[in-house]
């Protein structure tokens, strides 16, 4: 496949698995709070085409659970009222990026019955719903973090770089202060630092700053060599001997040249930063309840109950897999083409 | 003040405490005295000693049990230790005059072999078995109690238990009558009776008296103490302790309980205590079978558990509800002279009835039931949980799960509702508030989770915010900066007096407004009233009217939301006798003594 055509279907891949997680709303079929609080821990459902008898359904459809009598999570397929699927059903009320009000979810069962495509959590709320708006916190996060990152990295890095001498020594030898740091104890440390009582919009903030703060000096490093380099080119030296000023060298010449590499970088740290969120979360540092996100629904499993005896709650992690996955190969694609016109 | 605070600190997931023991019932001290002492006829096994005779299964002697703790005990000295895994090893090494028999929750002869109580209540005598040697070996004498009680009651000691002995605002005295009888003097008539001795170990005179004399006594017997430095009058005594990792209890030989056929107990040989620092831990390895028995697990890994019970070969037992209450309250302390104006504008809320009632009734207590304990709990509507078997206060009420209530009380105390369902009071502020409680216990966070989706019903915005368990006391004790909060306690003893600190208003653990100087509401005044007159009250029947009313106020006036009691979970493995788990601390070694190995 062709360099080009491998971008554009990464590209697209990546756009289509964020609108999912920016239009949550319309894919889950319920309020991420909504408890169902006679179903607790369920399992996931099957969606089925064909029904017990052995006779197909043009529909598809699932058997409701029906709890088990004097249990607890202990359930069995109602065999006997079959739920079909309906599509573009009217559901509650939900907001797209808190802009329109909408009430049209992209599925839904018939009658009232209830669908957990990935099972419920301890409170009965559906798992499927809470993994997509869990995604809203922790791609976010990911995505603002890299810019606070790539934007501290650019200016520090982008003066060290160009102005050399002791502010390139000072500010590098701050960069190696940062990689020294071991990164999880500092970001433990710091949330310990900052105020416990805080609403989930807060915290949230905080994470973002807090994430994005610390991983400044590996992009600020990549950034200094390219405009240490960019520096010398002989047509940044020409337009300096006509008398150009620092001002107009950095914005005309030197940082459009580190633009490949930011984008690299930024391919290679939003990955890294949603795993940090994860990492923090599941730790209980993120956003608190009843937000979800991936790392604090993951954050059940430190129970040993849950980890023991109800597998789907593994499922917030499967979710992972294609974000980190896509922007790992974006990253290789860019860094090729970076490569390319470097050299 | 201060240290009885602490005392409230426990990494389990409850608060327990022994809170004043003081008078019980009169039924209790006048029917024990007799019918209990005569129960336990003394046969001599050994010559010369007078031995309690147990009334359980006769069993085999030898073998190991082991089992974990939660931590690492603080230290083995009986009168500093205030956590509880130094609890639970020292009360396997040290006993007490009378006991408090854990299973059926009345008074027992222990190193006393019977005691009279004279007919005003003011003087209790009590004549101490004789024969009873240390587990070095060195005799028991009447000078070791005395010596025990004056370590008690001194304050440069500081020990927790002092207050206990401190009775109608004077120290109780004691004197020698002859070698083996000594005489306690009351000011004033103590109902709770031989209640009071349940907890003061007797200490060896011999090995204590000179660090004593030093002032260094809360320094010795601690973790790194020579074993033959330590001796007490328990079932077991000091073998070996290994920082990190294990302690190691080895067979008193000169223990004071004998069974049937007069082997002289305990049957075991080694009692062995791992630290497990958590839960999850020790439900692991009591699974892999490293552990012979496991006391509380939650309703979650009881499951767990019990679902692979026969295969692994041990049994799990669910022993019905304990004396832990859980509950919701709001901050209702005196805030001036602080600088909190936001919260005290939330606390003109949280100070009207009529809010709490609406919180309380809005609340699903089945579905913390359900969701929380798994069905092994019991909604609660009053302080005594259904555990408690004689305090209990049978006609309170027990309101149905009602939105509809909830609304009418919040529209009779002023508030409304916006057009998008958000609740307001009179001055239009919307009603948000925080509930915190300690990270440590999921339980708790999942209730307060519940509760916030429930009052989300009536328009409230809550928030829930974990905090470490002792900042967590810190802004309940010092800065007094929260809201509301979930929280847990526990009495030691199914006796109302056990409670005295959490019901009168200048009570350390009156949480939602301790150590007041005067009652702040009227209700509070009743509470007080009540709570002192049935310290003194001379009858049964009339204490449990008087505590009757003191539940019925708590109930009307929820300064405590009160949720769920949850049941006391336990397992053994298979084959061990004896076992006979208890709802009292300690549930299942409480009568270590008597259990043994089956066929092993």
């Amino acid at each position: 496949m062709r360099q080009r055509t491998k971008l554009v279907l990464v590209v697209a891949v990546l756009l289509s698995i964020h609108a999912v997680v920016l239009l949550a709303g319309f894919f889950a079929p319920y309020d991420v709070e909504a408890q169902h609080r006679d179903l607790p821990f369920a399992p996931p459902m099957r969606v089925r085409f064909v029904d017990s008898n052995g006779n197909p359904h043009l529909r598809p459809f699932v058997y409701p659970w029906s709890a088990r009598e004097g249990g607890f999570g202990e359930y069995a397929e109602d065999r006997n009222h079959p739920a079909e699927l309906r599509f573009l059903v009217q559901g509650k009320p939900y907001t797209i990026v808190g802009l329109f009000t909408l009430r049209v979810r992209l599925f839904g069962a018939e009658n009232g019955a209830r669908v957990f495509l990935m099972g419920t959590d301890g409170f009965g709320r559906d798992l499927f719903s809470r993994v997509i708006y869990g995604g809203q916190i922790s791609l976010l996060a990911g995505l603002l973090a890299t810019a606070i990152s790539l934007l501290l990295g650019l200016v520090l890095g982008g003066i060290a770089g160009y102005y050399g001498s002791w502010v390139d020594d000072v500010l590098m030898r701050g960069t190696e202060l940062f990689l020294a740091l071991p990164w999880l104890y500092l970001l433990l440390a710091i949330r310990a630092f900052l105020p416990l009582q805080v609403n989930p919009s807060q915290a949230f903030l905080l994470l973002i700053v807090v994430i994005g703060a610390i991983g400044w000096a590996r992009p600020a490093r990549l950034l200094r060599g390219v405009v240490l380099s960019a520096r010398e080119r002989d047509f940044v030296r020409a337009a300096r001997g006509f008398g150009a000023s620092d001002f107009y060298l950095l914005r005309r010449h030197v940082l459009p040249q580190t633009f490949g590499v930011l984008l690299t970088q930024a391919a290679i740290l939003v990955p890294q930063y949603i795993l940090a969120e994860v990492t923090l979360s599941f730790l209980g540092l993120g956003v608190g309840e009843p937000v979800p996100s991936w790392g604090s629904m993951l954050g059940s499993l430190q129970q040993y109950h849950v980890l023991s005896s109800y597998w789907w709650m593994f499922l917030p992690g499967l979710a992972l897999v294609p974000y980190l996955l896509g922007y790992s190969a974006l990253a290789a694609i860019l860094h090729e083409r970076v490569k390319d016109v470097f050299l | 003040m201060k240290e009885l605070i602490f005392r409230l600190i426990k990494e389990r997931k409850w608060i327990t405490m022994r809170k004043r023991i003081a008078p019980i019932a009169i039924f209790l001290a006048a029917a024990v005295s007799f019918a209990v002492a005569t129960r336990g006829q003394t046969k001599p096994a050994a010559p010369g000693t007078e031995y309690l005779v147990t009334t359980g299964e006769a069993g085999r002697a030898g073998g190991r049990l082991v089992v974990s703790l939660r931590a690492e005990p603080k230290t083995l000295n009986p009168v500093t230790a205030t956590d509880n895994p130094s609890k639970e090893v020292i009360w396997r090494l040290m006993a007490d005059l009378v006991h408090i028999n854990r299973f059926s929750q009345r008074t027992e002869p222990a190193l006393a072999k019977s005691w009279k109580v004279s007919s005003d209540g003011l003087r209790y005598t009590l004549k101490l078995r004789r024969g009873l040697r240390f587990s070095d070996g060195h005799p028991v004498s009447a000078d070791d109690v005395l010596f025990s009680f004056q370590v008690y009651l001194d304050e440069k000691v500081h020990a927790p238990q002092r207050d206990l002995l401190i009775v109608g605002g004077k120290p109780v005295g004691i004197r020698k009558l002859d070698a083996d009888t000594v005489v306690f003097e009351l000011s004033q008539p103590y109902g709770v009776g031989e209640r009071l001795f349940d907890g003061f170990a007797i200490l060896p005179r011999h090995l204590l008296e000179s660090a004593y004399n030093e002032g260094k006594l809360t320094q010795s017997w601690g973790l790194n103490t020579a074993p033959e430095q330590i001796a007490g009058l328990g079932p077991f005594r000091l073998k070996e302790y290994v920082a990190g990792q294990r302690l190691v209890l080895e067979r008193n030989p000169y223990y004071w309980k004998a069974d049937q056929k007069e082997t002289a107990l305990p049957y075991l040989s080694e009692l062995v205590f791992l630290f497990v620092p958590s839960e999850d831990a020790q439900v692991i390895r009591f699974q892999a079978g490293e552990t012979d028995v496991i006391s509380r697990v939650n309703a979650q890994n009881f499951a767990v558990l019990a679902g692979q019970q026969q295969a692994r070969g041990y049994a799990m037992q669910d022993i019905g509800p304990g004396l832990e209450y859980n509950f919701l309250f709001f901050n209702l302390n005196d805030l001036s002279g602080k600088s909190l104006p936001q919260l005290a504008r939330k606390q003109a809320w949280f100070r009207d009835v009529k809010f709490r009632q609406a919180v309380s009734a809005a609340i699903d207590r089945d579905s913390i039931v359900r969701l929380v304990y798994q069905g092994r709990a019991t909604p609660l509507w009053g302080n005594v949980t259904p555990g408690n078997k004689l305090w209990g206060n049978a006609s309170l009420p027990h309101p149905q799960r009602s939105l509809d209530r909830a609304r009418s009380l919040l529209q009779a105390a002023g508030f409304s509702w916006k057009g998008d369902g958000a609740l307001v009071d009179s001055g239009g502020q919307a009603v948000e508030f925080t509930i915190v409680s300690n990270s440590s216990n999921a339980e708790r966070m999942k209730m307060a989770t519940i509760i916030q989706d429930d009052l989300k019903q009536l328009g409230m915005r809550v928030q829930i915010v974990a905090l470490e368990f002792r900042a967590l006391l810190a802004r309940l004790f010092d800065s007094k900066d929260y809201e509301a909060c979930v929280l847990g306690l526990g009495s030691g003893d199914a006796d109302p007096n056990a409670d005295m600190n959490v019901w009168l208003s200048s009570g350390p653990q009156h949480l939602w407004n301790p150590g007041q100087t005067q009652p702040a509401t009227p209700w509070e005044a009743d509470l007080d009233r009540l709570m002192k007159q049935q310290l003194v009250a001379q009858k049964a029947a009339e204490r449990k009217k008087l505590y009757d009313r003191v539940q019925q106020i708590v109930a009307e006036n929820q300064p405590m939301v009160f949720l769920v009691s949850p049941n006391v979970l336990v397992g053994a493995k298979n084959g061990l006798g004896n076992f006979h788990p208890a709802i009292l601390d300690h549930y299942t070694l409480w009568n270590v003594e008597e259990l043994f190995w089956r066929g092993k």
